[in-house]
């Protein structure tokens, strides 16, 4: 068996939600020990706060949220208001080599778990802090959900329709890219490290890996004073270029259109009607002159076809098309289900779940999703006598004491 | 080599990537990697949009013409000296012009090569076309935004490639933590779908766990809420729009308690508003009618605000919630002036630093090249012409 590409790499979560932990189920995804510590009187908010629940109650065993982030880590609890569980975090982050936190600015450092209390025993221990809006700056301390940075970092007044209020994009969009820019800093932190034996603290913004994405409509009001309105699905260049329904129910495809020649393949694709063949039609801008007549069209052609007839049609004529997939076509979706995008892992209370699997296939050193997200505080005999080599006594003494709690 | 160096100063990264990867290239630049641009002679499609510009600063650049035999002996000679090749051409493509993986790796076996495509080298779609928006449909993205009457959207600022973009450098930094370590380089395929797929938060999971099917809510949020109640969480404002929401959680209740508090000094807080108990009041399992009454309230509220009276007394009274921001509202956000995300490259200005190491911000060091501006440096660099 192939070694996989992080084996070795020691990694220590503090946190909760995602921005924090799945940086480390990128990182488990490809073999790294990664432990999750959480408490019992105060469980990940995955757990608790966030449906779907399986069998649809809320129990912080059956989080669908938890289970798609944690697959392959190792699950502990410790209490840190307690002297025993402060002591046994300390320890824990004394032998990692990475350590991810989430909290909101200074929670660590209060606890005496800073980078600077962390590093003082362990210089070469790369951590991560990750928050809304960086850790230092007048609104660092400001709390807030995913969802909600999303829409102070523009995503949201550019989703929708320009009549209507703009769109939520489902939930926390932009934890998700925090969490690409979270990885890749922790692994370009580790590669220095290798070279100067130096470790570091990384303070990571998520508004501000959001503007990341976010560049281009920046540059330009910069460039012209600009500023970009949500659109629905028209885009600048490209006519037509939008999403038509379908027959049937909640059936939608996407298409569009990004030069003549594609019009023209198009055209085909339709049958030639008369109304196309309009040489207004024939360039860019005459079909920009006539965009809500040409969408209108598709419609009519589109909804008395079905997704399939429409999207097989378009593709055989070389057009850029793709069906709106709802979350039922995505779990059979044959392309993700060649890359084995989606994998079944068996959790004892869940059942069987589709884990997510990475994006990027290495053809080396493939991900192995092996293990389903953690019980509360299922590793901790695990984690605590045989990583930490606390006896059996000492176990039992700090269980007493409530450090597991 | 001390550890103010920039995290990746010592690596060389090919670049060959088209609009789908340039933001990749971008990332491995700004942590310190020396990239190389490869463009056609004249330079490449898209050359100069603020995507462009947004994307490739950062980058040294030259020119090849991959179309001729000298320019393909000259790109195998450089890709037999680098660490990373970047690459988003069509599945395919490189093979044909006898560039591909395992002819590149048997030349450098240490290489780390990423090729990023809409749908994966392999596969029953891996030679669909997909731009933007064919990619916002095909991963789920689309269906779960825009309003429930109308069609699903996109976003309208492309999304899609930074997506694979920012997993294609994910993948690259953990296939080179390997070689690192064992010598060994690999090949690292990335889809623009599946990179997708992270965006989509719990809503597979409704589909796995309970059968379900989650449909858009436009300015609500579904799926919070036990009951199935729509939770509001844009809000119409003075001037536009703000965002925030009934919660649950710990966190939740003090900001929930904060704003019913905050209406009520301002006199609009109905009776049944007063009376309710925040300490038990959760927007997970509170029942919708309820949820619809208060929500009545809150918005007739909102409309008296502005966006920036919102935003400061957020802040002030610890209610979780911001501005629905447009471009005009983020460059003006004092927080990030305080962290000196802007920076000028080249006359233009850009978002910058979003990671700082030890306080340090990584960022590009050099605005987008000109077309083949460094192709004499780096032939005077020693790379075999």
């Amino acid at each position: 068996m192939t070694r996989a590409a992080l084996a070795g790499l020691k990694v220590v979560e503090f946190g909760a939600f995602a921005a924090g932990p799945h940086v480390g189920k990128h990182l488990a995804d490809h073999g790294a020990e990664v432990i999750h510590v959480e408490s019992r009187t105060r469980p990940d908010g995955f757990r608790t706060n966030y449906p779907p629940f399986a069998r649809g109650t809320p129990d912080p065993e059956a989080a669908g949220m938890f289970a798609m982030t944690h697959n392959d880590k190792l699950g502990v609890t410790l209490n840190l208001k307690t002297e025993g569980g402060l002591e046994l975090a300390r320890r824990l982050v004394a032998r990692a080599d990475v350590v991810i936190e989430n909290f909101t600015p200074g929670t660590l450092a209060e606890l005496g778990l800073g980078y600077a209390d962390c590093a003082a025993d362990n210089p070469g221990l790369v951590m991560l802090s990750t928050c809304n809006q960086g850790q230092t700056g007048p609104h660092a301390h400001q709390p807030g959900f995913g969802t909600h940075l999303t829409a102070l970092s523009g995503f949201i007044h550019l989703t929708g329709w320009p009549d209507r209020d703009p769109s939520l994009l489902w939930g926390p969009y932009i934890d998700y890219i925090a969490v690409a820019y979270g990885v890749v800093t922790v692994l370009a932190a580790l590669d220095r490290r290798r070279r100067t034996g130096r470790g570091c603290h990384i303070d990571l913004s998520q508004y501000e890996t959001g503007l990341q994405f976010m560049a281009p409509a920046l540059l330009e009001h910069f460039a012209s004073g600009l500023v970009p309105e949500r659109n629905g699905n028209r885009d600048r260049s490209a006519v037509p270029h939008g999403i038509f329904p379908c027959r049937g129910e909640e059936r939608w495809v996407a298409l569009s259109v990004h030069d003549d020649a594609e019009w023209g393949r198009l055209r085909q694709a339709l049958g030639d009607p008369e109304w196309a063949r309009d040489a207004a039609l024939a360039t860019a801008a005459g079909r920009r002159a006539r965009e809500d007549e040409i969408e209108r069209r598709l419609s009519e052609w589109t909804s008395c076809r079905s997704r399939e007839e429409v999207v097989g049609r378009l593709r055989a004529a070389g057009v850029h098309v793709a069906p709106v997939n709802d979350m039922a076509d995505l779990a059979a979706e044959p392309q993700l289900a060649f890359r084995r995008a989606w994998r079944p892992v068996q959790h004892p209370v869940i059942g069987t779940y589709q884990a997510i699997g990475p994006s990027y296939l290495l053809s080396e050193t493939p991900a192995e999703i092996r293990r389903p997200a953690p019980l509360l505080g299922q590793h901790n005999r695990e984690v605590f006598c045989g990583l930490l080599g606390l006896s059996e006594e000492e176990y039992t003494r700090r269980e007493r004491e409530g450090a597991f709690e | 080599m001390t550890s103010e160096e920039a995290p990746l100063a010592p690596y060389r990264v090919l670049d060959l990537t088209t609009e789908l990867g340039w933001l990749c290239g971008k990332i491995l630049a700004e942590l310190g990697a020396d990239v190389v641009k490869v463009e056609p002679p004249g330079g490449e499609a898209g050359r100069g949009s603020p995507a462009w510009t947004a994307y490739n600063v950062g980058k040294r650049g030259i020119t090849l013409d991959l179309a001729s035999d000298r320019g393909r002996q000259r790109l195998r000679r450089l890709a037999a000296e680098v660490d990373f090749l970047i690459e988003s051409f069509p599945p395919g493509h490189l093979e044909a012009l006898g560039l591909g993986w395992p002819v590149l790796h048997r030349d450098n076996p240490r290489l780390v090569m990423t090729s990023i495509t809409p749908y994966g080298q392999r596969g029953p779609l891996a030679h669909a076309s997909a731009s933007d928006l064919e990619l916002m449909a095909a991963s789920g993205a689309a269906w779960l935004a825009g309003d429930p009457d109308r069609p699903p959207v996109r976003i309208s600022l492309p999304q899609a490639a930074c997506w694979a973009s920012a997993h294609a450098a994910v993948g690259t930094l953990i296939a080179h933590h390997h070689r690192q370590l064992t010598g060994r380089g690999q090949h690292v395929d990335v889809s623009a779908q599946a990179s997708l797929l992270p965006a989509l938060v719990h809503a597979p999971m409704f589909w796995q766990m309970l059968g379900q099917v989650p449909r858009r809510g436009g300015p609500m949020l579904v799926g919070r809420n036990v009951h199935g109640a729509a939770l509001r969480n844009v809000w119409r404002c003075r001037d536009g729009y703000v965002t925030c929401a009934l919660y649950g959680g710990a966190a939740g209740r003090r900001s929930n308690r904060a704003l019913a508090e905050w209406m009520a000094e301002r006199g609009m807080a109905p009776d049944f508003l007063r009376a309710v108990d925040w300490d038990r009041f959760s927007a997970v399992t509170a029942d919708p009618e309820e949820i619809e009454r208060i929500q009545t309230a809150i918005a007739v509220f909102l409309l008296t605000l502005s966006k920036r009276e919102f935003a400061e007394e957020a802040i002030r009274r610890r209610i979780l919630g911001y501005p629905v921001a447009t471009v005009a509202d983020i460059v003006a956000d004092e927080q990030l002036t305080a962290r000196e995300v802007w920076q000028e490259l080249g006359g233009l200005r850009h978002p910058s630093g979003y990671a700082r190491f030890d306080g340090r911000p990584a960022r590009p060091r050099r605005p987008a090249p000109g077309p083949g501006e460094h192709d004499d440096e780096i032939l005077a660099e020693g790379v075999p012409a």
